[in-house]
């Protein structure tokens, strides 16, 4: 089981599951992070955290901390 | 025109303008409004409520606050469904992006939902043409139900067309067309419709069904214990889908929302280097690159705005300095010699000139060096800068608890903090914003130079204090980021740092300039209220003696009630090493008037003389303190209670003057603690005389102090729901 916080900057992952509950999954499933959707990781930020990724054609950037929430295939 | 569509657009209605952030909302607003808006908050936050009357007819438009889904969890998307639900507006105007369909139609699905009357207006057509791109308008009003009127805001296109639809949806009572889901979930829905009937409005039942599937707190308000009765049906959906039943209500909303789509739109093919957006952000925020070019652009704003040193004068500086000049060697002059040729009393010529015009004159001063640092401001923010310096800065705040945002307002605030904590603003997070607020004026603003100056004269020259009072805000800061945060008040709920990155834009002129004017307008209106009435009773308080007899405070403060108050507060500044010196107190709360006029208030009350310069100033306080208790006076001075128009300025953030004063009572209690530990530390080092109960307050003080710093956070909870009663 990998996570969106493991995927490789340049690689295109689906989302498989969300884990977690309460204001930050209900936030990231706003966001358009939702099951079967593609997520492309365009970058990390110069400190290392948070990352730059594409979801439904635009750019959202999360913590690390979420992105490990994000079960990824 | 008919005369019955003459007739409609006439008709008074409240429209609702709903959308997420950086959909040029504002925009919108400003084009169907345009001079005519009022700016107010919504009741318990500190959000804008802006309402104004559309153009060419009777209906008033409430903006909504910008928000990405109608969930409980942020106060602005809490004060847009209480709006809708509770205000039940006519109708309802929900601009989305074209550019980013998908993500806003999430919204659009949810409000369709709460079944009022609503038109969806498609933002951004321009930029979709010079793409190439295609939608079809009537495949996209077909698949989502609600009438779908294409404009741009920016360009003011088809803004009329859009304004007589929603007057004509308004006026026939238009509900949208709901669009069903799965069966397996239109059967949950059908029971927990069945379950609310007659608990909530009939015609919003359906927002409500799914408010109580996705076990949202609103139901426990409306319909305590209809979520138990639903219990068994969502407990076999979520079998079913074997995902939560959240999930399974937000998966199915984005699948709908990808077939509607899918059918309408035609995307022409993309170049391999992405756009020009893309371009920009590879460099900007890049690896490498991303933190040089950040020190370059905050550097820039920094010298067009705020500098004024041994390179030159800032525009900002520079406009500042003329109107202050201007105020104090023409304006005030030219009052007074008027007053003097019209036969005012002595006293109301001095209430006008040295109380009002003095004080009122030292904050509007400031007003050029704020437009042009507003200006700089707002170009960033609508270029969508802003949301990458969040995007650099983040790793490093979030150690204090604050958001990368955070680095704006403070950097400001060593300008003036008043813009400073206006800045604030733009920070998401209520917790983030507040704290932010309470914690800004810890920098060293502007009109702490002259303290700085004197008190390096004081100590012989010591080069290190104009240093330490920097270092010394920043650690304040991070300090009370990690105090503040483990108050109920304050420690909000966890805001997920998930945020959008808008594609970068040249920045719409008029909404610039308004932007830039409101802020500017916020400012004077502060200056204009109630620091006017602190600076009356300030000058009451210098002016007049106990006895109520008039004195003139060059020759006599000593005998005002000024000096009495501050002989009374003395002993509380014993502990300090500043002895039983009611001057020291007084100038103190000079301070608050602004904080350069504690050096005048010691260059009276030690000198005798009010033109006595910094250096002077200085060598006055030497001759009467020693020099830790001078180190002690001076963090006091620098990290107590702001000067009243930034104490204004904070209740503009945190919105009640209840916490008002509890901010100002943090800051002064924290500056206490910290002078009276540096006092004891710094004299024990050089060797100067302490009384023993500086030290038994410098110990207590330091245990409270690591206590608080230390002691777990009890609202730290990561990635869970929200903490109990974390509400005020």
């Amino acid at each position: 089981m990998s996570t969106l916080k493991e995927a490789a900057v340049g690689s295109t992952v689906k989302v498989k599951k969300l884990n977690g509950e309460g204001a930050s999954k209900r936030h990231i499933m706003d966001m358009g992070i939702t099951k079967g959707v593609e997520i492309y990781v365009r970058k990390v930020a110069p400190l290392g955290d948070p990352i730059e990724v594409t979801v439904r054609g635009y750019e959202l950037s999360l913590r690390k901390e979420y992105a490990e929430m994000i079960e990824v295939e | 025109m008919t005369s019955s569509s003459q007739e409609r657009m006439t008709m008074s209605f409240t429209i609702a303008l709903a959308g997420n952030p950086n959909c040029g909302k504002t925009t919108l607003f400003n084009a169907l409004t345009g001079a005519s808006q009022r700016v107010g908050n919504w009741p318990g936050v500190t959000i804008d409520k802006k309402v104004g009357k559309i153009k060419g007819t009777d209906s008033e438009l409430v903006d909504l606050p910008g928000i990405y889904s109608l969930s409980p969890y942020s106060p602005e998307e809490v004060v847009s469904r209480n709006f809708i639900v509770e205000e039940r507006p006519d109708a309802i105007i929900n601009i989305v992006d074209a550019t980013n369909l998908e993500r806003n139609l999430f919204l659009t699905m949810q409000l369709i939902d709460m079944g009022r009357p609503m038109v969806v207006a498609l933002n951004m057509m321009d930029q979709i043409e010079a793409a190439g791109d295609e939608i079809d308008i009537d495949g996209l009003s077909k698949a989502l139900g609600v009438p779908v009127v294409p404009i741009s805001a920016s360009k003011k296109r088809n803004i009329d067309e859009l304004v007589s639809t929603i007057q004509s949806v308004a006026e026939n009572k238009t509900a949208p067309a709901v669009s069903k889901y799965d069966d397996s979930i239109e059967i949950v829905v059908e029971a927990a419709m069945k379950e609310l009937s007659g608990k909530v409005p009939e015609d919003s039942l359906r927002f409500y069904a799914f408010k109580l599937i996705e076990g949202d707190s609103l139901i426990d308000e409306v319909a305590p214990g209809s979520r138990e009765a639903i219990s068994s049906w969502i407990k076999d959906m979520e079998e079913t889908f074997d995902d939560s039943a959240d999930s399974i209500i937000a998966d199915s909303r984005y699948e709908r929302i990808g077939q509607a789509v899918s059918g309408v739109c035609k995307r022409a093919p993309r170049s391999d280097k992405g756009t020009r957006s893309d371009r920009i952000d590879r460099i900007v925020t890049n690896r490498w690159l991303g933190l040089p070019i950040f020190a370059v652009i905050i550097a820039a704003v920094y010298f067009i705005a705020m500098y004024d040193g041994k390179l030159g004068t800032s525009p900002g500086a520079w406009a500042t300095g003329w109107l202050n000049d201007y105020i104090g060697d023409e304006l005030i002059p030219m009052v007074e010699e008027w007053c003097v040729d019209a036969g005012v009393s002595d006293i109301l010529t001095g209430l006008l000139c040295d109380g009002i015009l003095n004080g009122v004159g030292a904050v509007i001063g400031f007003l050029p060096q704020m437009i042009v640092l507003f200006i700089c401001l707002v170009i960033l923010e609508e270029i969508g800068y802003m949301a990458r310096v969040a995007f650099v800065m983040d790793r490093i705040f979030r150690y204090f608890n604050l958001s990368g945002k955070s680095f704006i307002p403070l950097l400001v605030g060593t300008g003036c903090g008043i813009p400073g904590v206006m800045a604030c603003r733009t920070i998401e997070s209520e917790a983030d914003r507040r704290i932010t607020a309470m914690t800004v004026t810890f920098m060293p603003c502007g009109a702490k130079l002259p303290v700085i100056a004197a008190i390096t004269a004081a100590l012989a020259g010591a080069w290190w204090v104009g240093v330490c009072a920097y270092f010394g805000g920043i650690i304040l800061v991070i300090t009370s980021g990690i105090i503040l945060k483990k108050f109920k008040h304050l420690a909000g709920k966890p805001a997920p740092f998930i945020m959008e990155l808008p594609p970068y834009h040249v920045p719409g002129l008029f909404t610039s300039i308004k932007s830039v004017f409101d802020r500017s307008w916020a400012f004077v209106k502060k200056a204009g209220t109630i620091i006017l009435l602190t600076m009356i009773l300030i000058w009451f308080l210098s002016h007049f003696t106990l006895s109520f007899d008039y004195i003139d405070p060059d020759e006599d403060m000593g005998d005002s009630i000024l000096a009495a108050i501050g002989g009374v507060i003395a002993y509380i500044f014993m502990p300090l090493g500043w002895g039983d010196s009611w001057e020291l107190a007084s100038a103190s709360i000079t301070g608050l008037i602004a904080k350069e006029d504690l050096i005048g208030t010691l260059a009276i009350v030690l000198g005798g003389n009010p033109d006595l310069d910094e250096d002077a100033v200085g060598e006055l306080l030497a001759l009467i303190l020693q020099d830790s208790a001078i180190v002690s006076f001076f963090t006091f001075n620098m990290y107590c209670a702001p000067c009243f128009a930034a104490i204004g300025a904070i209740h503009r953030e945190l919105g009640t003057w209840k916490h008002t004063a509890i901010a100002v009572a943090y800051q002064c209690l924290l500056a206490y603690f910290v002078s009276i530990i540096v006092y004891v530390v710094y004299g024990t080092i050089i060797g100067d005389t302490i009384d023993w109960y500086s030290y038994v307050l410098a110990a207590i003080d330091a245990v409270i102090l690591i206590y608080l710093l230390v002691a777990k956070d009890p609202f730290r909870q990561l990635g869970k729901a929200d903490p109990e009663g974390a509400e005020e």
